[in-house]
């Protein structure tokens, strides 16, 4: 039995501007496994990404305020920890890649320095080791290891993207945080690393939350899928689970917003208006607003997230009445 | 009789630069038909947007011709192409920089009606307004907010109303849905669907997004490195694709089902070569895997394969039983 390698508990972001205060993250439970890999599926603004920065304890303070009841990873207390002790763990523990290769790289280093930098602050090597192996890891993702001299503006949006891999995964970190990683890239180039990432995956052994709002990326790569809206976890369960036995009208509504490749006519069903204001939460559940089957119960009290069978959690009222399901649910049996 | 609206004809659009020539666009050539939706695909820098505004005269092109409803439209002076604009409009990709920040939605929509004379009473150029917002989906009490006030799908709704005021005949969609969630890519997508319908428009549709496409394109264009290289119907395209690099495109979609057999992934190596100067050989030679020495002797001509099917590559008839 595998030990989590993450541990969430009731995660909650605000970020207190002036006037208002955004509720970004709104009491988000993970738990990960090792080797395993999360989809966290969203649209912009559901707080995929601040999710993300707060395991990393990035979140700016202030404006950001940032509660958890629990935050370990590989039995480590995140939440407890002072500056350069999170400063050890970024890297060797944790690691993150963002979703603009063409920003995240400095310009004035080269490739190879800037990865064997990190093997230089986390690792008891000297500068020749750091090269090498900073060279190995180019070679792993797939560059030619004389090219550890070149600056980025030297390579293309993918290249740099597969630098960016190398530095995340240097020091070998049990926990990958890919947020987006492809989304700035072409498909036959994103295909290549998201194969290279599946690859390197296997061979270390890495848990890797996958952040991203392509449903078919998340089928393609990951074992588990939780889907976010206005900054909570409202459906969370195995690819199976989610895909062919959809519980939540949103994510119900996400599948008809989706071209169909084999039904190519067919009509779009998008969902209806847009996300809330994240300053100005609805009282009830933050979906009945756009929703086709929310009820007066649905616009009055928050949905918890509770478990329906197996692994399969949904955060959805409706459910109360015993005989309710979703168009999709019908089709699906 | 097939009713072509656009003829485009050896279109090239160069670009001089300090290393040498770029090719952005070289010796493009396609018609569509009145009413029709041509979808044009390709990854980034392969000449797809170049090629949408080079048609419009927004970029001039370097040599070629483009006949809009029978009248060359490159050898028109400036004045003329100006008139001609009302019939050829452009949405652009990003609401979020193509909006005047200044202007309210009611000016926006408006000023393409009274730049252009349309109409001069300041009632009727309102109640056409009006009218547009109505037919976009944008709601009456939005009319005087900025665009920084509104979210990408409202913004992206008044890109549209823009291009229709001057009641255009053929519009240039140039990733319309890209910069969107998929919720709001979705109602953004039945509008236009909507108004090809009702108005009898026919679009360029410019992406990178095959799964759109497919939805949306009545006859689909992939490009490579400033070439078309293969051009059918969306269903011929995506059934029998011949190309190789078709297929390694379509191949690469990510499926959102869970439990269904993937069809083998074609992972190409490397990245799109430069388009400055590019040799005479097929500009896909160095990433495909079938290459043979032909490939790399000479640039292969776009042929019709199958009616209605075109491509350009040496070893088509490999891959046509396929």
């Amino acid at each position: 039995m595998a030990e989590n390698v993450l541990e969430l508990k009731n995660l909650r972001v605000k970020y207190e501007l002036e006037e208002d205060t955004v509720e970004a993250v709104n009491g988000v439970n993970i738990q990960l496994k090792q080797g395993e890999t999360l989809g966290l599926v969203g649209e912009t603004g559901a707080g995929k990404t601040t999710t993300a920065l707060s395991l990393l304890r990035l979140i700016d303070s202030p404006p950001g305020v940032m509660e958890c009841d629990k935050m370990e990873i590989c039995g480590e207390d995140v939440l407890g920890m002072n500056e350069s002790e999170l400063e050890h763990i970024r890297g060797t523990l944790v690691s993150m890649i963002f979703q603009d290769p063409m920003t995240s790289l400095n310009p004035v280093f080269t490739v190879g320095q800037q990865i064997a930098e990190s093997l230089l602050r986390h690792e008891k090597v000297n500068h020749e080791e750091a090269w090498k192996k900073a060279e190995d890891m180019l070679e792993l993702v797939g560059i030619p290891r004389e090219r550890a001299i070149e600056y980025p503006h030297q390579f293309s949006g993918g290249m740099k993207q597969r630098v960016i891999i190398a530095i995340a995964l240097a020091c070998s970190p049990k926990l990958l945080i890919a947020d987006e990683p492809t989304t700035a890239l072409d498909v036959t180039i994103q295909a290549q690393i998201l194969h290279l990432m599946r690859e390197l995956k296997e061979k270390k052994n890495t848990s890797v939350i996958m952040i991203t709002h392509d449903l078919g990326i998340v089928a393609e790569t990951c074992d588990r899928v939780a889907v976010m809206y206005a900054g909570k976890i409202i459906e969370e369960g195995t690819l199976d689970e989610v895909f062919n036995h959809t519980l939540h009208p949103y994510t119900e509504g996400l599948f008809n917003s989706l071209p169909n490749i084999k039904n190519r006519t067919a009509r779009l069903r998008p969902i209806h208006g847009l996300m809330p204001d994240p300053t100005d939460l609805p009282e009830g559940c933050a979906f009945a607003p756009r929703c086709n089957y929310a009820t007066e119960a649905c616009k009055k009290r928050r949905p918890d997230l509770v478990t329906f069978t197996g692994t399969h959690k949904a955060a959805c009222l409706a459910y109360e009445d015993k005989d309710f399901h979703i168009e999709r649910g019908k089709k699906n049996g | 009789m097939a009713d072509t609206i656009l003829e485009v004809k050896n279109l090239k659009k160069y670009f001089k630069t300090a290393r040498g020539t770029l090719h952005a666009v070289d010796d493009v050539s396609f018609t569509i038909e009145r009413g029709k939706t041509l979808g044009i695909v390709g990854e980034s820098g392969c000449g797809k947007s170049t090629t949408g505004r080079a048609i419009l005269r927004l970029l001039e092109p370097t040599s070629g011709k483009v006949v809009f409803d029978g009248k060359d439209i490159t050898s028109l002076s400036a004045a003329e192409m100006r008139k001609m604009r009302s019939d050829m409009q452009i949405i652009f990709q990003d609401p979020f920089s193509s909006l005047d920040p200044r202007k309210t939605v009611s000016q926006t929509i408006a000023e393409p009606i009274i730049e252009n004379k349309i109409l001069k009473d300041k009632k009727a150029i309102e109640a056409r307004v009006k009218e547009l917002m109505e037919t976009v989906g944008l709601a009456q009490r939005l009319v005087n907010t900025y665009p920084h006030e509104l979210d990408g799908g409202r913004r992206q709704r008044i890109g549209i109303a823009r291009a229709l005021a001057m009641n255009p005949k053929f519009i240039v969609c140039d990733e319309p849905v890209s910069a969107l969630d998929v919720s709001i890519q979705a109602q953004i997508l039945n509008l236009l669907q909507d108004l090809k319908e009702q108005m009898g428009l026919t679009f360029i549709f410019i992406t990178h997004d095959l799964s759109v496409v497919n939805h949306f394109a009545d006859e689909i264009a992939v490009m490579y490195l400033g070439q078309l290289i293969e051009k059918a119907p969306t269903e011929e395209l995506f059934d029998h694709p011949i190309h190789p690099y078709t297929r390694a495109l379509l191949s690469a979609i990510p499926i959102p089902e869970v439990g269904i057999s993937r069809p083998e992934r074609i992972l190409l190596k490397g990245e799109i070569s430069s388009p400055i100067d590019p040799p005479d050989e097929c500009r896909f030679a160095k990433r495909c895997i079938y290459t043979c020495d032909q490939c790399h002797q000479s640039c292969p001509k776009l042929m019709e394969v199958r009616p209605g099917h075109f491509v350009s590559c040496h070893l088509w008839k490999d891959f046509l039983s396929e």
